[in-house]
């Protein structure tokens, strides 16, 4: 069986410093995955390297059998690759309805995720659709920046460190709508500091340091231990 | 009575001030590229017309209608083969290249059309007036302005109510995040290019059928534009409409004073407003 998204010894380097070590990850149709890992440990760059972001210097991103490797970050989009990048990025100069539709620019076709449907994910987004995306609330931002990644209707969902500068309440009440994305067939890619979170969202959890993927297993078969040491770098040897 | 008469004519000679900066004013606001090349593709547009009208006979105003669309792929071509390489950080080399640009665009129509003066007849309707009692206008001039309000109206519209106007806001706001929502900035901004000259076209028409004009005159033209954009405000197209009046009606006033004092009456009432409101008048919120 093949899988949806399948990274293969993906390298990336930011001028002279190599920020991923040929990272190898694949993720199955309708599947959640979460990679979790320090500061700096290459889990952006990882997901900035998938869309297109960032450039490749070694390896591969093939979805549903196609190489998308060296495409720019429009044509993964259209592939069906979307993301909801750290920091959320919002438009300023556009109104929450704004946001949202922007998301569904490069749409074809039908799917599932309709403004109608995002706005029932997250009703505050309806509440306040005239609003500028800036003026709203962290956590209602971020509700904003999953709704207009949802809009482009994407096979793969990534989502770069949804909880962060957010209060845990807040970060609760986003992730309480991943069910729903995960029942409407996307497959998922959540990149976080948060373990907690992470291991209760997700099938399969890697853990990264240094630009290399240190441990990988599902939520139920890692030990605290392993978790705490991959994710410190620190060794009972 | 004599002030009115002066304003009126001010606020109508405002509207070719805000017709030559609406097209300007679009490129800067999407892209942050002066264009200083384009007084001189005005004038390209206004021989455009002329040879269009010439050639087939047709009248300038319906001239401008096969002008514009050569105008609109002549943009496009601009944007995605020169102007697209040289837009980045630093902001110097498009300032370069569209300099370059007007000096290749001035000596392109001194060899095509030589130095002679030229102007676009429109026929009787030049002469035409209308009297509204305390004021008597020209209908050339009200035509003027009225079609520059009809550009920034419907330029704001594009902005505001459509997926392409959608589009062009999202890019200039963040263009790394603008491709992750599948929009390709370059072609947008080739979009962009294309429209602003569509607006250039509208503007030479005016610019032609008003007064004489020769290969030499774009950057004076830019001056204007330039002056309108920033009183108005960067990248507000409304502003700009209002910055255009402002110029139109200080050059009246100055030239109802002394005729001698015209030109330099727009370039103080620039300075005044630039002094008292250094960001313009409807500066947008989040620059």
């Amino acid at each position: 069986m093949s899988a949806l998204l399948e990274i293969a010894g993906l390298t990336a380097h930011y001028g002279d410093f190599q920020a991923l070590f040929g990272v190898d990850l694949t993720l199955e149709e309708g599947a959640t995955v979460a990679i979790i890992g320090a500061n700096g440990a290459g889990k952006t760059t990882l997901m900035r390297a998938v869309t297109g972001v960032a450039r490749v210097s070694a390896g591969s991103v093939t979805l549903a059998g196609e190489p998308i490797t060296r495409l720019a970050a429009p044509g993964i989009l259209t592939r069906g690759i979307a993301m909801v990048p750290e920091g959320r990025r919002l438009f300023p100069s556009l109104t929450v309805e704004e946001n949202l539709l922007i998301g569904a620019h490069a749409r074809r076709g039908n799917g599932f995720w309709t403004l109608e449907r995002v706005q029932a994910l997250f009703p505050i987004l309806k509440e306040r659709r005239h609003s500028p995306g800036t003026a709203l609330s962290g956590g209602q931002q971020q509700m904003v920046a999953i709704g207009r990644a949802l809009m482009s209707n994407p096979r793969v969902l990534l989502c770069d460190e949804l909880s962060l500068g957010l209060a845990p309440v807040v970060i609760k009440e986003i992730y309480a709508a991943f069910p729903q994305i995960k029942d409407s067939g996307t497959a998922i890619i959540v990149v976080e500091q948060d373990i907690g979170q992470a291991l209760r969202v997700a099938d399969h959890v890697h853990c990264m340091m240094e630009g290399r993927i240190t441990l990988s297993g599902r939520p139920a078969e890692l030990s605290r231990d392993a978790i705490h040491d991959a994710y410190f770098g620190v060794s009972h040897a | 009575m004599m002030l009115i008469d002066t304003l009126a004519q001010g606020l109508l000679l405002g509207g070719l001030y805000a017709l030559f900066a609406a097209g300007l004013s679009l490129v800067f606001g999407i892209m942050r590229l002066v264009n200083l090349a384009h007084g001189d593709l005005i004038i390209l547009g206004a021989y455009l017309i002329l040879t269009l009208a010439t050639v087939t006979g047709l009248h300038p105003f319906v001239a401008v209608v096969l002008a514009a669309p050569l105008m609109f792929g002549l943009g496009w071509l601009l944007q995605t083969h020169l102007l697209n390489r040289v837009l980045g950080e630093d902001i110097l080399p498009p300032l370069l290249v569209t300099f370059g640009l007007s000096v290749v665009i001035q000596n392109g129509l001194l060899s095509a059309f030589t130095a002679d003066s030229r102007k676009l007849t429109a026929g009787p309707i030049e002469a035409a007036s209308v009297d509204l009692g305390i004021v008597t206008l020209g209908v050339m001039p009200v035509l003027t302005f009225a079609s520059a309000v009809a550009v920034v109206f419907a330029l704001n519209r594009l902005f505001y109510r459509t997926a392409l106007g959608r589009a062009f806001r999202a890019t200039s706001d963040d263009q790394t995040t603008a491709q992750l929502m599948g929009i390709e900035p370059k072609r947008i901004f080739a979009m962009a290019t294309g429209i602003a000259l569509v607006v250039a076209t509208i503007a030479a028409l005016f610019l032609g059928t008003r007064a004489n004009f020769d290969p030499s005159i774009g950057p004076a033209r830019l001056l204007y534009a330039f002056e309108a954009v920033i009183i108005g405000g960067l990248g507000s197209l409304w502003g700009t409409l209002a910055g255009g009046i402002v110029i139109g009606m200080a050059q009246a006033v100055g030239a109802s004073i002394n005729p001698e004092w015209q030109i330099l009456s727009g370039h103080i009432a620039f300075v005044i407003v630039l002094l008292l409101k250094p960001r313009g008048l409807f500066p947008r919120a989040n620059d």
